[in-house]
């Protein structure tokens, strides 16, 4: 038989079972739109993070107290060794490599103007910390010297702060503003760096004068982190190893003694978050192949079923000439038109929901040309390989055995 | 003298089931000239039906050779078979085997689908003129569950005659039908032979071989009888003697009323 015949006969008997070929073709449509949809998710948040490491300093530097030790003893006195702004004294005295250190301290709490409040969180910081992280001053001015010298209760309200205490178009410099009941007077607006690779809001946030969040509203005399610079993007390696030399010796560590402080450069975060992405987006997009292999396993079931019901006519077909090269190809060719026609749905609900993920839960999505191929490329495959048992029984039954069927 | 369309020679046929062999046919010679009309006839397991199978390709003998318009069939492989059914052997079934929601003419057109020196446009004319010659062009486009038993029956004979085959093989084709439609069918076949087709039918029925020019008698895979009718009766001519369905309907109202 030749192939438009072949064809006109596989679009046929589809037709003749509408419901039941839109069901069989539902697990292709499924696995293709999931393996669609992940990997666009994945995709937008690769993107998003490298747009993301030329958004921050990229000679960034970030210490962390270390709190998880896994390996070495836990001596009882509970909590590790606490950062200290003398920490950062030293790292900007000992380390040549080092341009600027800030003291960075965190607070969570509400903001309140007038008749208006905000859940925010709140930073300390000192005067270099917009350079540290490359975050612009919109409009007013940054902290001086001075006001952290003084724990001035000033403060500068980002973007997202600004818009749900005073409105979009307001100047809020000069304004009071409570935050956990602390007064603090507006001296200067974020410019707005928009979302974090994860979703965060960035421009959600509040930064004061570190002493003022020490003093006035945490109460304590340690700090949370220490954000430093390099000199150079170049410089960064050298300034690690300078930054903890200088840490070991202010927290007394001899020889084994491990580190009770992290330290991570901009890079190395972000090659932290691209690759828990990368592992994420494997992950998601291995569950979305499943769901096509599964849809594959729906078509060659179905088939079988078909190719049961339809014995007879097999019979038939090959008692008047049919040879079994053409009986294979008629349900072969039956099997790959499902398994494409859901291709092809399911690319297009793939890429609808992919945009609609971003639409609704915000998160960036970026559909490529090459996942498409893949999931199309795959669902063919599947067309192929599951509907090829079938057909080959088909193919292979005794005609006469198949006339007499039932 | 006229040419020899089948012949069979000392062909046995063995089926094995475990460890039992079943002897289907035993040592059976025929010979089938163009232009007969046979009969094959026999109590049920004697072998008709795998004779016809063997006859028309479907199926090789174990042992033996037959030859069927001149070529010798048992040496033949899958595909060659399939070739030789398409174009030289017409089936007609008992259960008529139409597909299912597909017109009498898209039925009558399955076995030139398999032929691709037929194009689509012979195909549909070929299909036309065989449903014509069976009296149903009125119901081409009917599905067969539109359609009676013997109209099916007729439908499954113009796809068997759409090939314009050298053989036409009928396993018990009146099987399902009622006397009268079994007439019909059989005073069709009596109009095809008539025409030149070569026929064989297997029946258990002698009412229908006596329809026939030749009956052949199976007993446990062997020919027992073979015998030559000069003048068969003609189905017509029965069909026109049987009592007409409008008289029995009538004494069935009476009946009623009564
Ligand atoms: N595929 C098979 N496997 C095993 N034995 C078979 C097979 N086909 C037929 N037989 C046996 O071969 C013998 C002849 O069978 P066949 O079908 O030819 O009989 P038949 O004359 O057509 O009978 P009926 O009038 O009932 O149709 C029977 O004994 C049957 O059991
Ligand atoms: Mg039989």
């Amino acid at each position: 038989m030749n192939i438009i015949n072949l064809i006109k006969l596989a679009v046929n008997s589809l037709l003749r079972n509408k419901l039941r070929s839109l069901l069989t073709m539902l697990g292709i449509i499924i696995g293709v739109a999931s393996v669609i949809a992940m990997l666009a998710i994945g995709e937008g948040s690769k993107i998003s993070i490298e747009k993301n490491i030329s958004n921050m300093g990229s000679n960034l530097i970030m210490v962390f107290p270390s709190s998880d030790r896994r390996s070495g003893v836990n001596l009882g006195s509970g909590d590790s060794k606490k950062l200290t702004v003398g920490d950062c004294e030293k790292i900007l005295d000992e380390c040549p490599s080092i341009k600027s250190v800030t003291p960075i301290l965190q607070s969570n709490g509400q903001v309140i103007s007038g008749s208006s409040n905000w859940p925010t969180s709140l930073r300390g910081t000192n005067e270099y910390y917009f350079e540290i992280t490359n975050q612009k001053i919109g409009s007013g001015r940054s902290f001086t010297f001075d006001e952290i010298r003084r724990s001035s209760k000033v403060c500068l309200i980002g973007e997202t702060v600004k818009e749900n205490v005073f409105g979009e178009n307001s100047d809020p410099i000069g304004e009071k503003i409570r935050f956990n009941k602390i007064p603090f007077e507006i001296i200067g607006v974020l410019e707005s760096k928009g979302q974090s690779t994860f979703g965060s809001d960035q421009d959600d946030v509040i930064i004061a004068p570190y002493t003022t969040v020490q003093k006035r509203i945490l109460a304590i005399t340690s700090i949370h982190q220490i954000y430093t610079s390099a000199i150079s993007e170049e410089a960064s390696e050298q300034a690690v190893t300078e930054i903890e030399e200088s840490l070991r010796k202010a927290h007394k560590l001899t020889g084994s003694e491990e580190n009770d402080f992290t330290i991570r450069t901009q890079e190395e975060i972000m090659s932290m978050l691209s690759s828990t992405s990368q592992v994420m987006t494997a992950l998601l997009a291995a569950i979305a192949s499943i769901s096509l292999l599964v849809g594959g396993i729906g078509i060659m079931n179905i088939m079988y079923v078909s190719v049961t019901e339809r014995t007879r006519e097999i019979g038939l077909r090959s008692a008047v000439g049919g040879r079994e090269n053409d009986i294979l190809w008629q349900f072969l060719i039956e099997s790959i038109f499902m398994s494409i026609a859901g291709g092809i749905i399911g690319i297009l609900l793939g890429i609808c929901s992919a945009y609609s993920v971003s639409h609704f839960m915000n998160w960036p999505v970026v559909i490529t040309l090459n996942s498409i191929l893949l999931a199309f490329f795959f669902a063919s495959i599947i067309g192929v390989f599951f509907g090829w048992y079938p057909a080959r029984k088909a193919a292979k039954l005794d005609p006469i055995n198949a006339l007499r069927h039932e | 003298m006229s040419k020899s369309i089948i012949s069979l020679q000392s062909i046995d046929k063995d089926y094995y089931v475990g460890d039992i062999t079943v002897r289907a046919l035993r040592n059976v010679d025929m010979d089938i000239n163009e232009g007969e009309f046979t009969a094959i006839m026999g109590a049920s397991g004697s072998g008709k039906s795998t004779l016809l199978n063997i006859l028309g390709c479907l199926d090789k003998p174990t042992t033996g050779n037959y030859h069927f318009d001149s070529e010798l069939i048992n040496k033949l492989n899958k595909n060659q078979l399939a070739y030789i059914r398409n174009r030289k052997v017409g089936f007609v079934f008992q259960s008529y085997n139409l597909l299912a929601k597909t017109t009498a003419l898209e039925n009558v057109e399955l076995p030139l689908l398999y032929n691709n020196s037929v194009n689509s446009k012979e195909r549909r004319e070929r299909a036309l003129n065989s449903l014509e010659a069976v009296s149903l062009s009125n119901r081409k486009f009917h599905m067969p569950n539109q359609l009676s038993g013997g109209q099916q029956q007729r439908v499954a004979i113009a796809r068997s005659l759409v090939n314009n085959p050298v053989l036409i093989l009928a396993d018990e084709p009146t099987g399902n039908l009622d006397t009268r439609t079994s007439f019909e069918i059989m005073s069709l076949f009596q109009e095809l032979n008539e025409q030149g087709k070569t026929i064989v039918v297997v029946t258990h029925e002698q009412d229908i071989a006596q329809f026939t020019k030749r009956n052949i008698v199976f007993r446990d895979g062997r020919i027992v009888k073979d015998q030559r009718i000069k003048e068969p009766k003609s189905a017509s001519e029965a069909l026109r003697n049987l009592p007409s369905e409008n008289d029995d309907i009538i004494e069935l109202n009476i009946g009623l009323r009564k």
